[in-house]
């Protein structure tokens, strides 16, 4: 199979991810969404790594589920936090940092 | 054992006091700071003695002593040390200085007591004869401006003495910032001297100066007096010296009547072979000289403050002294230095005794009868008016009329400047016995009936100058008042000075003594002192005037205040509008206050509202606080807070980056 397919599938989860970071207000759905973009990423690194037959992206593929495992155990220690101090569970209404 | 060894002594008891009066200030209790003050200084005096000594041993071509303690600068073309210069002239103005000025400590010790700040004044006291000491010590024009600067510095210290009190301030400052003009001209002065002679020390310069060109040494010899000039509260720079009476009256005695105003005669007379090359300066001081003796006499005919007539006298006194060592007459003009710090010293002296017993009241009009009140101030006060008014026989007859007959005899010019100079010493016998006769003399006022009964007044503390009421914590007069009759140190003190008011003109009776000339000699040999001596009938013709108008002058007096009193306000009336630009003081002050004091008040405040406040200020502190603002308002308009708002930040902006590279690409 062509590589292109890969890479136009990765393009669309990406986009989707995308698309839900920025347009989503529960920050779980927002995790999620971000979850999509790095396995989109992933999936475009091994589909290249194949077309290559390098064992490069493969690597990276799995350093990147590593950060995205890190990054879950962050993210949801966070919303679990926020829900305990009973703040609302919305990140438009979590506009602390304004300037 | 070497003169310059005792000069080291002469510099190092009075600041060996200083420093242990400041140091030492919260252990001394009473009067112990005043002795250890007057102790050092009589050390002083001692030393100055032995220096006398050790000089009058040498042969008269080797009484020109240098020694320096260690090099300021050593390089090519400069080189200063830290040296003192010991001869006939130096030796002199120690021992008038050192001397009198252990006479005022003693005085000061009854005299000061009670006030709050008894330690920092015999500190002030001590630190200023050590400045003026360097000043005559100093062997080079670097160590002349550190004196010369010092002694200005104490000057404002003393004056202002009385801190709380704002005329005492404002005429310190006053008195600094003339003095700091004349500091300015001695510096650049001597910077003249040392561009067209290559040299700082004195006799150095005085080696080459005559390879200077005639206009450069002109210059410089002018800048000189200006340095003279302030010092010596000459005409134009002389506003501060009646103002410095704000200060207590010792110091009025000590600084302002019998050392520190005279170190610009000593100056004239140290560079004396300056003066003699450029004549054109010597004639500009002669003729300062002259207008303000004149000046200063006729002010002092009207002044009502008693410290004030006395202050004006000293300011006409060391006129006659500038107009003699400019014409010449060093002998004459620093003998006329000598007898009148003494009785100036001690006409001061009598005036803070009489200030004392009339409860710190200084005016001449409130003054009266206080003679049987006072019988030894009474005493004194009148031996030093003698003295002044050059009574027949007293120091100061013999010594100013030397002074007039050396310059009569100089011709020309200088003719002219002489019989001023008669003319002034009319008015100087007729003030010195106004003072007499409206102090001692008339009907005696209540403060004098009150100390005859042994009571003396203490009014309710107020400034006498423009009667606001005060305490007598420190910064302002302490609460107890001392008069000569009852305190032996203040006697110890004036009994000398009168002695030598009456005695210390024979050291210079011309054709019979002329001690003090020959003593002088070694350091004028080359000078045209010894060519314009006039003969010696003329010297005698001259004494024999001076005596005539003195008894004259003091006759008028006579007439006017005790044989008909009230004559004198009639012609006040008559006159008024000559009493008037007298008691102006000639408009002086009005005029500096005109033509400086207010475009630069003006200035400062154009300073202060345009360019501090509007250039400063608004302009480059606000103006880059404005920019600063402007740029951190846009960052701050990012952020949001909104975390989605963010995200479409980073999307579209690495979307565009992406973009931009795709397409620079391909």
């Amino acid at each position: 199979m062509d590589v292109v397919w890969f890479v136009v599938l990765s393009a669309l989860i990406f986009v989707i991810g995308a698309a839900g970071v920025m347009t989503r207000r529960s920050p779980l759905v927002i995790l999620l969404c971000t979850e999509l973009m790095l396995n989109a990423c992933n999936l475009a690194l091994i589909a290249f790594a194949r077309m290559h037959g390098s064992g490069d992206g493969q690597v990276f593929a799995l350093i990147v589920m590593v950060v995205a495992a890190c990054e879950v155990v962050i993210g949801l220690g966070l919303i679990v936090a926020i829900y305990r101090k009973r703040m609302p569970i919305d990140v438009d209404k979590l506009t602390e940092l304004r300037g | 054992v070497s003169p310059a060894d005792y000069g080291w002594l002469v510099l190092g008891f009075p600041l060996l006091g200083t420093l242990v009066l400041a140091f030492g200030w919260r252990w001394l209790p009473g009067r112990t700071a005043g002795w250890i003050g007057s102790a050092s200084i009589l050390a002083s005096f001692i030393s100055a003695l032995g220096a006398l000594q050790q000089l009058q041993d040498r042969p008269a071509e080797a009484r020109h002593v240098e020694s320096a303690l260690f090099d300021y600068a050593d390089t090519f073309g400069v080189s200063v040390e830290l040296g003192i210069l010991v001869d006939p002239l130096s030796v002199l103005m120690m021992l008038v200085v050192s001397g009198v000025s252990f006479l005022i400590h003693l005085y000061s010790v009854a005299y000061m007591a009670g006030d709050r700040g008894y330690v920092r004044f015999f500190a002030y006291l001590n630190y200023f004869v050590f400045s003026m000491l360097l000043l005559i010590l100093a062997g080079n024009f670097v160590l002349l401006t550190v004196g010369w600067a010092f002694v200005g510095a104490a000057s404002y210290l003393l004056i202002s003495f009385w801190y709380r009190r704002e005329t005492a301030t404002s005429a310190g400052i006053k008195a600094f910032v003339m003095n700091v003009i004349g500091d300015v001209g001695l510096v650049v002065g001597a910077f003249l001297l040392f561009n067209g002679t290559g040299a700082l020390d004195y006799a150095g310069v005085f080696e080459e100066a005559h390879f200077m060109k005639d206009g450069e040494l002109t210059a410089a010899c002018i800048c000189l007096l200006v340095g003279a000039f302030a010092k010596s509260a000459q005409i134009p720079l002389h506003t501060w010296l009646p103002d410095a009476m704000e200060g207590p009256t010792p110091v009025s005695a000590l600084i302002h009547a019998a050392t520190m105003v005279t170190a610009g005669v000593y100056l004239i007379a140290r560079t004396h072979p300056l003066f003699e090359l450029a004549p054109t300066a010597a004639d500009v001081a002669a003729i300062l000289g002259t207008l303000t003796l004149l000046a200063a006499a006729t002010i002092a005919l009207v002044v009502t403050d008693l410290k004030r007539v006395i202050a004006y006298s000293t300011m006409s006194q060391i006129g006659y002294m500038v107009l003699g060592v400019s014409a010449f007459a060093y002998g004459a003009g620093l003998f006329h230095l000598m007898t009148h710090a003494f009785f100036k010293a001690l006409l001061f002296m009598g005036a803070g005794s009489v200030i004392a017993a009339m409860g710190g009241i200084q005016s001449l009009d409130r003054m009266g009868g206080l003679r049987k009140a006072m019988p030894f101030t009474f005493v004194t006060f009148t031996v030093g008016a003698i003295a002044l008014a050059g009574f027949p026989l007293m120091s100061g007859f013999f010594s100013k009329d030397e002074i007039i007959a050396f310059t009569l005899n100089r011709g020309g010019l200088y003719t002219v400047l002489g019989v001023i100079a008669y003319v002034a010493s009319l008015m100087t016998a007729f003030y010195a016995f106004r003072m007499v006769f409206r102090v001692f003399f008339g009907e005696p006022v209540e403060e004098a009936r009150e100390l005859q009964h042994g009571h003396l007044v203490h009014h309710d503390p107020e400034n006498p100058a423009t009667g606001e009421r005060e305490d007598t914590d420190v910064g302002f007069p302490g609460p107890e008042h001392h008069i000569a009759e009852r305190e032996w140190p203040m006697k110890a003190a004036m009994a000398p000075l009168a002695l030598l008011s009456i005695v210390g003109g024979a050291l210079g009776i011309p054709g019979v003594t002329d001690t003090l000339e020959h003593f002088l000699e070694p350091a004028f040999e080359e000078s045209a002192y010894l060519d314009t001596h006039p003969s010696e009938s003329a010297e005698v013709l001259g004494l024999v005037i001076g005596g005539v108008i003195s008894v004259v002058g003091i006759a008028i007096a006579w007439m006017l205040y005790l044989r008909r009193p009230g004559v004198t306000l009639r012609l006040r009336d008559r006159l008024r509008p000559v009493h008037d630009f007298l008691a102006h003081k000639w408009y002086f002050d009005e005029l500096y206050d005109a033509g400086f004091v207010r475009p630069g008040a003006a200035f400062g405040r154009f300073g202060r509202t345009v360019v501090e406040s509007v250039f400063v200020q608004d302009f480059i502190v606000g103006g880059s606080t404005a920019v600063v603002r402007a740029g951190s308002s846009l960052a701050r308009g990012l952020q949001t807070g909104y975390l989605r708002s963010y995200a479409v930040l980073v999307v579209t902006g690495l979307a565009g980056l992406a973009l931009y590279f795709l397409i620079a690409s391909s």
